[in-house]
């Protein structure tokens, strides 16, 4: 079933190595690191608009206050 | 009628923003399924070619990231045609939201074409028709998202990207058909609906990767398009219930 004799073999790609693993190093770099990127851009947005829906809270709470 | 199935709720962002929400675990895990299955099959038990040696190995990531690239730049113009059209929130959200994963794709395909052309043909780059309509598309991405992040106003930002994304669609079949209109230095499609130059093998490994790609793209694109909700709607009541709600669940 697999095709390569050794473990070797498969990291060698027949003299293609550095072509091969660097195409695909550089798109699992990329798909491991764009998500990270959303996540903590999302975590980031939502404790923003937490803040701001506190202060606006506390505004309104003074107004009314007043 | 009142209850009558109507495809205009998911237009709005109240519905769809939990609707992606229950759905982007499912595209993750998708993503992994066909990921690992399509390496498996490519990397472990495709045979070798007979041209390029193993160096043609790097179809499997070369492949999809080109499709995906023109594929998501054809969703972000359709969405741009609804917005322009329609005027729906929903559209300039989702095209923004797509714009950074089609841009890493496009960028992904040059990488891995330059890697390959380099022990194929004898040369990092070449001002080829496939190659430079290509470079055209990872600058269209930019441009979008220069032009969209530079306009303060949300609406006029989504009007004038829209109007970029559409005029540059003429592009997409330029690079589709660009093998065949010219005489390319890029080899031409090894897969179409009728026949296919490939092994079995390679085609099944292949495919998978590609919808590898599909499920990523989407699950990332989703997630993105839910924070861009909550900036964009966070004077609305239903994102103050997201926020209260999160809240809550963190103080657990």
């Amino acid at each position: 079933m697999i095709y390569w004799n050794s473990f070797s073999d498969f990291l060698a790609m027949g003299g293609y190595g550095f072509y091969v693993w660097g195409s695909f190093g550089v798109t699992a770099l990329i798909m491991a690191i764009e998500p990270i990127v959303v996540i903590r851009n999302r975590k980031s947005t939502i404790a923003l608009l937490k803040r701001q829906l506190r202060a606006d809270g506390r505004a309104e709470n003074r107004n009314a206050a007043e | 009628m009142k209850d009558r199935f109507n495809l205009y709720r998911f237009a709005s962002p109240v519905t769809f923003y939990p609707l992606a929400g229950a759905l982007i675990p499912w595209f993750v895990a998708l993503s992994v399924v066909f990921g690992l299955a399509g390496l498996y099959l490519g990397m472990l038990v495709a045979p070798t070619d007979f041209q390029q040696g193993e160096g043609y190995r790097i179809i499997f990531i070369h492949v999809p990231a080109s499709w995906m690239s023109m594929f998501i730049y054809l969703v972000m113009a359709g969405w741009a045609a609804i917005g322009l059209a329609f005027n729906t929130r929903l559209s300039g959200m989702m095209a923004h939201a797509l714009a950074p994963t089609g841009a890493l794709m496009a960028f992904l395909s040059l990488w891995t074409g330059a890697l390959w052309g380099k022990p194929m043909w004898g040369a990092w780059w070449v001002w080829d028709a496939r190659l430079t309509s290509e470079l055209i598309l990872l600058f269209l991405y930019i441009g979008y998202m220069a032009l969209t992040a530079a306009i303060d106003d949300t609406k006029r930002a989504d009007k004038a990207g829209g109007l970029l994304l559409l005029v540059g669609v003429v592009n997409v079949p330029i690079i589709y058909f660009s093998v065949k209109w010219w005489n390319t230095l890029h080899q031409g499609s090894s897969v179409n609906l009728t026949k296919s130059s490939m092994a079995q093998t390679m085609l099944w490994g292949m495919l998978l990767m590609a919808m590898c790609f599909w499920m990523y793209s989407i699950a990332v694109a989703l997630m993105r398009a839910r924070t861009i909700m909550l900036e964009r709607e966070r004077n609305t009541d239903w994102v103050k219930a997201v926020l209260a709600e999160n809240s809550e669940g963190a103080a657990k």
